[in-house]
Formats: structure tokens, sequence, C-alpha cells
């Protein structure tokens, strides 16, 4: 059985301009020991699904299912989920200056975090906790550095005391929002090593939400690709990159600059991702696909499985048959995706 | 060791090719001192000693970490900052002692795009007005006249010229940053400086904007510098790329040359850094993982500002100020500030400095067994 196993999450907002869908349907499951990769672009619903599960969106109107270890997350109680926030699932966020409390030192709010779930832990032993913590995700002096505030520790080293807090419980799930899009690429690269270290090491499964189609590449086993709220493929890392089959995760790829050769023009996906409060009926990529029909503009396709592959969910029209739907890529999209011919 | 950086400086070329010239330039800005009663006061060495050229209709990409000094450089060009000490030549013209007064004229000839589209338009003033405010300033268009070559310069970054009266509010991320690009344009400029002008954007945005910016350059032949943290995002628009640590250029060098040939171990280590988006070649890359963070600017390191984080660290590294100059038989468009540069085809990552790690105050733990 899954770790997590979430089934048709529904969230919305009431605002003044009207209801806002930001999740429409969302379904995935995590196993211990995996990485998920959820990308998206801003206002597909990546955060809010996951914040949801966390018990973190006030006011929503939620709907669905979200079995943790055989317990409903979206209908538990206040306390239990204090409970498991924080000990069962780790939580990392995007910006680490603002998840730290900038008042408190940085060891006293690993300690708070660690003696809050078991309150029969000494102060002294988890002061050691933490120093122990902060030295495994590579915090240089750590007996000495616990006592420092975190306006004097850098952005990377902010992000791994976070890290070290998000473990502190030996979390089975660590859900990590954007981990790395604050810091440079070689503290990116330090953070990404380290939470692959930690997994390897404690076997915690990971949801990693991020838009960068790189860092999925370096870290994820399989992706969701989602889209105006809702999910639009999802398969393997290998299948995402090299055999995907839905238009949007396709164009996401086509617009890197590293994907289009050197000096060529990229290739963008035009127009903009619609308002989640007017969606278009149908496919919410139509306007902006390449390969739009007129059934798409009127018709939702369901998430459904392509070829044989169980795995491998798109939700498109076009021929879920991989070959008729390269026939129409060489078609649509001129020369197939440069990693795909090498291969 | 300015005065050696300037020995081997290029020789400014005798053409009038070269729109840009920068020469050992140097931005410090005053700190306040930890003690109250010590009188002198600290500096941090934003950008120290650096030699740069913009030739025309080209791009110049700038990469560094964060506090490398990119965004200083960017402002001192401007002239938004004073700078220390150095000299600016722009156009044939030193302007790097000129008054503001006296600056305002050759503004409409550089301007500037910036990272945050969110920040950089005033919400409460309407579209036709933040791109119109160029005009209003150099009082060269009003009324009637100013709205059209307001609107003209609308379509030409593809903005619907009839959203004339609309507020930034109204546009998405992208259509916010095409805004500050007509803003730019007003005055058709001969240099562009663009500060992080993608990095806001969603991925499928950003290849839109990154388009709109080559489709100008061809058009109107214009210049840019183009400051961003994303290498393969540089390395799409650049024809030459500066790579920037702690105040200083470490390597300088055309783009593919720099790509294929990195002699900086910054560079190398900085280049293996980036993720990149296809699970193949990610698995099997070797890559340079640095440790440590960017050392404090106000006392940099001796000798080779890299040297605390560098793998090829030895002991002349913390002794003398390496020369940017050209390294191992390269070219002399490819320069790079290293004693041990890195030769074709070596492995880093495997490599250990030869000087202790009290001396390079390194870190511990996971990463430093990596």
């Amino acid at each position: 059985m899954a770790l997590l196993e979430v089934d048709d999450l529904h969230v919305s907002f009431r605002t003044s301009d009207g209801i806002v869908q930001a999740v429409r349907g969302v379904s995935f499951h995590v196993d211990a020991g995996q990485t998920l990769g959820i990308v998206g672009e801003s206002g597909s619903g990546k955060s809010v699904s996951t914040q949801t599960i966390m018990g973190l969106t006030r006011g929503a109107r939620i709907t669905g299912q979200a079995m943790f270890e055989g317990r409903d997350l979206l209908t538990l109680g206040q306390s239990d989920m204090r409970k498991i926030r924080g000990a069962e699932i780790g939580m990392i966020f995007q910006d680490p200056l603002s998840s730290l409390h900038p008042y408190y030192k940085v060891g006293w709010q690993i300690v708070e975090m660690i003696r809050q779930h078991d309150k029969t832990m000494s102060k002294a032993k988890a002061r050691a906790r933490a120093v122990e913590l902060l030295k495994l995700v590579g915090i240089p002096q750590a007996d000495r550095r616990v006592d420092d505030y975190p306006h004097q520790f850098s952005g990377g080293m902010r992000q791994r005391a976070m890290i070290a807090m998000a473990m502190s419980l030996n979390p089975k799930l660590l859900i990590a929002d954007e981990p790395t899009t604050a810091l440079d690429v070689t503290v990116q690269a330090q953070v990404l090593a380290v939470i692959k270290t930690l997994q390897q090491e404690f076997g915690t499964a990971v949801i990693l939400i991020t838009h960068d189609l790189g860092v999925v590449a370096d870290v994820a086993d399989n992706v969701q690709v989602m889209y105006a709220g809702a999910v639009m493929e999802k398969a393997d890392l290998r299948t995402t990159f090299f055999a995907n089959h839905h238009p949007y995760t396709e164009g996401l790829l086509l617009s890197l600059p590293a994907y289009g050769g050197e000096r060529e023009r990229l290739r963008p996906i035009q127009g903009q991702p619609p308002s989640l409060i007017n969606l278009p009926p149908g496919c919410p990529f139509s306007p902006r696909c390449d390969y739009v029909m007129d059934r798409c503009r009127t018709e939702t396709p369901p998430l459904a499985s392509v070829g044989d592959d169980a795995t491998h969910l798109s939700a498109c029209w076009l021929p879920h048959d991989m070959a008729a739907r390269n026939e129409l890529r060489r078609k649509v999209a001129g020369e197939p995706l440069p990693a795909q011919a090498e291969s | 060791m300015n005065a050696e950086i300037t020995a081997t400086a290029p020789e400014p070329a005798a053409g009038d090719d070269v729109l840009l010239r920068i020469e050992n330039l140097v931005k410090y800005f005053p700190v306040q001192s930890a003690s109250l009663f010590r009188r002198d006061r600290e500096f941090v060495h934003a950008v120290d000693g650096v030699n740069l050229e913009v030739r025309r209709g080209q791009t110049l990409g700038l990469v560094g970490e964060t506090g490398c000094g990119k965004s200083t450089l960017a402002r001192c060009i401007l002239r938004l900052y004073n700078i220390t000490s150095g000299r600016i030549t722009f156009d044939g013209r030193d302007i790097s002692k000129l008054k503001p007064r006296q600056m305002r004229p050759l503004r409409r000839e550089i301007q500037m795009i910036f990272q945050d589209p969110y920040g950089s338009l005033n919400p409460r003033r309407r579209v036709g007005s933040i791109i119109g405010d160029p005009f209003a300033i150099h009082k060269t268009a009003t009324g009637q006249e100013r709205k059209r070559k307001v609107q003209e310069v609308m379509e030409l970054v593809g903005l619907n010229p009839e959203h004339f009266n609309r507020f930034p509010a109204e546009f998405s991320g992208g259509q916010r940053q095409r805004i500050g690009v007509a803003r730019a344009l007003a005055f058709r400029p001969k240099l562009i400086v663009c500060d992080e002008p993608v990095s806001a954007l969603d991925v499928s945005i950003q290849a839109q904007v990154i388009n709109l910016l080559a489709d100008l350059q061809s058009e109107l032949g214009l210049t840019y510098i183009f400051i961003a943290h994303d290498l393969s995002v540089v390395r799409h628009v650049s024809n030459t790329v500066a790579v920037m640590y702690l105040g200083q250029v470490t390597e300088l060098a055309p783009v593919d040359e720099l790509w294929a040939h990195p002699r900086h171990p910054y560079t190398d280590a900085l280049l293996s850094a980036v993720p990149v988006p296809d699970p193949d070649k990610a698995g099997q890359r070797e890559r340079i993982i640095l440790a440590g963070d960017v050392p404090s600017p106000i006392s940099p390191p001796s000798g080779c500002r890299f040297h605390p984080r560098c793998p090829k660290a030895a002991p002349t590294c913390m002794e003398k100020d390496p020369v940017l100059e050209p390294r191992l038989g390269d070219e002399a468009d490819h320069l790079a500030a290293c004693h041990f540069p890195v030769e074709d085809g070596e492995d880093i990552s495997k490599a250990r400095p030869t000087i202790s790690a009290e001396d390079r105050v390194i870190e511990s733990g996971l990463l430093g067994s990596a």
C-alpha cells in the first residue's frame, strides 16, 4: 500500500471576484523511499494540493480523500493533525528566511520542534540531537552555530537548517515545496545532494514541488505535470522526458533553452495560463495547444493510460497509441524532441 | 593589485566597435563598524577592479552567485551608484565623473530592465502613462503625439495598444515584463542592461520574453548586458560571458568557448551544478559540489578569492592574486584568473586542495566528504 494516497482532491476558495478552483480532482500516491516530482507553473495548484493535505489551507472548500497510513488527513481533527504535521510529514518551504523565526536561535527552533512532539526528551538531549542534525546537513562547526540566529546563516545554510528541522523527527514523508528556487545553482546542488542522501539513509518518501525540470530530472522517480488545478500527465521520470504524451509536457520541455539547441529561437508556449475563476470549457490547455481539435474545446479529457502502460497517464484527446502520437508530433512540432532523436 | 590587472588589460581597440568600456571599476560600500569607538570604517568590496568591454549589437552575459557584484556592476554602469574609482566609457565618452544633471541626456541611450515585473511598475498608474514617462521626463513629446509614440512602442513589444488605459494589475507577469521592456525602449537606447529579466517568470513565459529581446536586438541593433543566474538562459542569449566571483571577473570568454573549455575551477563548478533537464545525463554527470558559501565581501580572502572553496587550491593561491589573462594557450579573447587552470577533459570533482582545511576554513560533515 502506498504511504500517501490522495484521491479526487478538490480545493476551492471563495474570493470577492468569484470562486477560485485551485485544485480540481487531483489523485496521486507516493510510496516509501520514492520521490514524486510535481511540476507546473504558478497557479497550477501544485502547492495548494500539498498544503491542503497538511491542513494548511484555511477557509477553503475541500472534498476528496488523502489517506496517510490508513487515516484520512482531510477529516482529521486539529490536535491529531498537529501530531502528524512535523513528526510524520515534514515540510520545507521555498523561502528559508521567512520560514525561520528571526527572533529565536536556530538551535532553539529545532529543539522546540523535537520537544513539542516528544515531551519526555530532556532539553540537553534535544539540543544534542539538534547539533547532530545540523552536522548531518553539513553546517560547519554545528556545535557553535546551533546558537546562531537565522540572520547569521547564509541562504543555503538556512535552507539546510530547515531540512534539519523537517528531518528531526524522522518523518516518513517529506514535502519540499520549491526547496531550491531561492538558492544559487552551486548551493542548490548542495541542498539537493543533502535531500538525496537523507532519503537513501532513512528511506523517506519525498514530494518535490518545482517548476524547474532540471531539478526534477535530477531527483524524481515519478513526475506529475499539473496545469490549471488538474493533472495533465503522470509518468515515470524517463517517460516524462523522452516519451511524453501531453502537449503541455512537450511544450514545457521545448521552451527550455537547454532543449531548443544553442542559437536557435526558443519555442515558447503561446498565450497565458487561464484564470481559475472562469476556466474555459473542455481541456484547460486547449487555448494554448498546438494540437487543438474541436472536441478539446467542449469536452474535458479524462486522465487515461497511454498505450499499454498503466503507469503512464495523460489527460488528452490525442490518440493514446504512442506511434500515432509521434506521427502527429512530427507533423505539428516539426522534428522530434532532441533527446528523443538521440535515444 | 589593480596595477597588475591594468598591465594586462586588453588594449583599447582602435575601432569604434566597442560601445561600453569598463576599466578598473571599483565600488565599495561603507558599513557600520562593529565597535562604537573605532573610527576606521569597513567596506563591502562589491566590485573590485573589473575590466570589461561590450561590443555594439552584442550581448554580454554576466553570471555569478548572489553577492558576486553583478547587479552592483550594472547599477554602476547606469551611474545609479557613484563609483569609487575606475573609468566607464560609453560610446567614446567618459561617463564615470558626470554629474546627475549631465548624465540625464545620456539616460536616453542607456536603459535598464528590472527583475521584478511587480515591483518595478507603479500599481496606481496606467500603463500608458508608465511607458510615457520617458517622453515626459525628457520633454520630447506631449499630448496626442506622446500617446501615438507610446502605442507604437507597445505594439513593438507585443502588447495590444488598446490596453493603453489599463493598470499593471490587469496584466500577467509576462505582459508586465513587456511593459518594462517597452518603457526601456521608448527612446531606442543603444544599451540595455537587463538585470534578471526573466527569472520571476514561468518557464513557458520566459521563452516568450527571451525571444522578444532577441527580436528587438536584431531589429533595432540593441546592445545588451544580460545578468541572470540561470546559466542556460545566459548561454542562449549571450555572445560573450563574464563570470564574476566576489566582485571580480574570474573568467571571460565567448559563450561556446566558455562552455567547451572552462578554465577557472569556479566556472567549471558553476556549469556542472546547473541541473540538466535530461534524466540520463543528470545521472552520469560528475557534479562538482563546492563546499561552503561565498565568503564575506567585507574582508575577502587573500590571494585568489576563490581559494577557500576551490578543489584545486594550493599554497600559491593564498599568496598571489591570479591575473586575468589567456591560459593554456587559449585565444586572446578567453581570459581566466587562475594559477592552476582546468585542462581539457580534467575532472576536478575528485581533486583535493593541497592546503590545510584550517586555512580554507572549510566545513565538515556530509558535504565535506561527499
